[in-house]
């Protein structure tokens, strides 16, 4: 059980990260903390094992006040899941589970036997995985290890700071189901932080919406999906917009800043490098008052000597108006040819691109969606 | 010089008649060596781990010990016959001072280099900070480490022959006598061990870095499982075959 009691964090510069929060966390409940980067999510979760200190308020975990506990004690009995994972790439996955144990002078043979259980409950066999390297495994089973290590010392409170957010669609997918059946065996009051609605939707006991270290909202994934509680809240939800998708729906939804943007009065060499630089096929060339002059492509800039002006090399077909194309219409475009369209309104304003990676992530998700909803 | 075939045979005569003497010079510049890199050690490794800790001092320390290294071995071997007068200490603390730079900034830069996340979790799973010393980042910084050692190692077998120039052992003795005295063989007879102990250092502290590496650990731990164990051969052999594949 953990407690947050009028917790406020204030940075020395006047910052303020965490505003009066209060929020009783209950034992074996999945807590999810909620809102765009800088809101105060990551910095709440820090508050409770002492990687950051609250500046007013108090917290307690189990009925302890923390600020009266020792933080290294505090820390062995909390499990913590990191971003990057943080295994120790010179430690075996054995050894990178037994970390805690060990730090709490646990015996080698309960050690050995507790690293084997929980690699057989993960479904990586002890006999095969215990002795291998981090860098041997896979992203997901990485991220597995990870989990595993926070739960080695069996601690009722487990902090999971965007735990699958490195991790591809289909194997973040895999793990979000791994962990629900976990939980439901467990039962760990755990405190989760993530910026992505459908994982929150998904796991949560419980969200709590935060924004500029303020709570918006704070309720199960169905009260915050049916009575959103302000207009924030509705935005950042989403108001289930992707499900109701369709061929005919705007490319609105798909516009996105191009890779590569440049003014009309750079050389060939220029954009050639730059595209080389970040490994794209195609620049967008839009003049300073983001009038759109046409894209220039890297098979044609290869042809022509390199000093040579791109203005002769602009292409002016492949282009969308803002207004009427819809997504029927890029995607026959982008069936042709992959490379990204140029968007723009009836007064020649650049408005972005649409690129076929966009599309792909719309059509996933939209199909998620329709699956959850 | 006289022809290459009576230098080789007035070599092997100098080397037959003061065997002894080559040998317990060896042993010497050796002993000056390895005196002057354990103190180099126990001096700039700890320096070295403090400056990361100490982010301010950091230009004053490499910036010290980069002057030490920029002025001449000899010039400084002159400075220093006013403190500790002539002989080996003298030579010793030279070579000291000259071979800190690669130890310092080696372990700096080892420690600095260890990906912050990783510290970030080692604390947040209840690390002290010395734990998270010893068990985090100088374990990952020691290739690199080992690397700054490596190189101090050759530059102070290499300079230890200035030793005697003012009183002290070490093959430099066979060198300067063969200079005064104009005999080929006998500078050889010096600079050719000195050469090869350089080497052989070089080398064996290339071959401790590749035997400190992760994966050779991870192998070490796997064989030493495989024989407390007993169990589950053939399985453990399929990781090590697929270990050295990598």
């Amino acid at each position: 059980m953990v407690i947050f009691e009028n917790v406020s964090k204030v940075y020395p510069d006047g910052t303020i990260a965490v505003k009066d929060l209060n929020l009783k966390v209950k034992k074996g409940e999945l807590i999810v903390l909620i809102g765009s980067s800088g809101c105060g999510k990551t910095t709440t979760l820090k508050m409770v094992n002492r990687l950051e200190e609250c500046t007013s308020g108090k917290i307690y975990v189990d009925g302890e006040d923390i600020s009266t506990v020792d933080p290294v004690e505090l820390r062995r009995g909390i499990g913590y899941v990191i971003q990057d994972i943080g295994l120790m790439p010179h430690m075996t996955v054995g050894e990178n589970i037994a970390i805690v144990p060990q730090l709490l002078n646990w015996n080698k043979k309960k050690i050995a036997m507790r690293t084997g259980e929980l690699l057989e409950m993960a479904g990586l066999p002890a006999g095969k995985y215990k002795h291998r390297l981090p860098k041997q495994m896979s992203g997901g089973q990485k991220q597995r290890i990870g989990v595993l290590r926070a739960l080695a010392a069996e601690p009722d409170v487990v902090l999971m700071d965007e735990p699958f957010g490195a991790l591809d669609p289909i194997s973040r997918d895999n793990l979000q189901n791994e962990l629900m059946d976990l939980q439901k065996k467990l039962k760990k009051t755990i405190i989760f932080v993530t910026h992505d609605i459908d994982e929150a939707l998904k796991l949560a006991d419980r969200i709590v919406i935060m924004r500029h270290g303020n709570v918006e909202q704070i309720g199960t994934p169905d009260e915050i999906k049916n009575q959103p509680i302000n207009k924030f809240v509705k935005t950042f939800i989403g108001e289930n917009r992707l499900s109701e998708i369709t061929t005919d729906t705007s490319i609105e939804v798909l516009v996105e800043e191009p890779f590569v943007k440049v003014t009309p009065d750079v050389t060939a060499s220029y954009v050639l490098e730059k595209l080389l630089d970040i490994g794209r096929e195609s620049a967008q060339v839009v003049d300073e008052d983001e009038n759109w002059l046409g894209m220039v492509l890297m098979t044609d800039i290869k042809k022509v000597s390199s000093e040579i002006n791109i203005k002769e090399l602009l292409r002016l077909k492949r282009r969308l108006y803002i207004e009427e194309a819809t997504l029927e219409d890029a995607a026959d475009i982008l069936s042709e040819d992959d490379l990204p369209i140029p968007v723009i309104n009836h007064d020649n304003k650049f408005m972005g691109v649409v690129t076929d990676n966009g599309m792909a992530r719309l059509t996933i998700s939209s199909l998620k969606r329709k699956q959850v909803g | 010089m006289s022809g290459n075939k009576s230098f080789f045979s007035l070599l092997f005569n100098y080397c037959i008649d003061q065997h002894s003497r080559i040998i317990s010079l060896t042993l010497e510049h050796l002993y000056i060596s390895l005196v002057a890199l354990l103190i180099t050690l126990v001096i700039c490794i700890p320096l070295g781990i403090y400056i990361t800790r100490n982010e301010k001092l950091k230009p004053y320390v490499i910036g010290m010990a980069n002057i030490f290294q920029t002025i001449p071995s000899l010039a400084l071997l002159g400075f220093l016959i006013f403190i500790l007068g002539i002989g080996n200490k003298n030579a010793i603390a030279v070579l000291v001072m000259f071979a800190m730079l690669p130890v310092i900034q080696n372990t700096y830069i080892g420690i600095k280099n260890v990906t912050p996340s990783l510290v970030q979790a080692a604390k947040g799973m209840g690390m002290t900070d010395r734990q998270i010393l010893f068990k985090v980042e100088l374990p990952l910084a020691l290739p690199v480490i080992i690397g700054g050692i490596r190189v101090a190692s050759v530059w102070i077998i290499g300079t230890a022959s200035l030793a005697a120039a003012i009183g002290g052992g070490g093959l430099g003795r066979l060198i300067f006598s063969g200079l005064s005295s104009l005999r080929n063989e006998v500078i050889f007879a010096g600079a050719f061990p000195a050469t090869l102990l350089a080497l052989l250092s070089d080398q064996g502290f290339k071959l401790l870095q590749a035997y400190l590496t992760p994966e050779r650990r991870a192998k070490r731990v796997l064989k030493k499982a495989n024989r407390v164990e007993g169990t589950e051969k053939t399985e453990s052999k399929k990781i090590l075959e697929k270990m050295g594949e990598i």
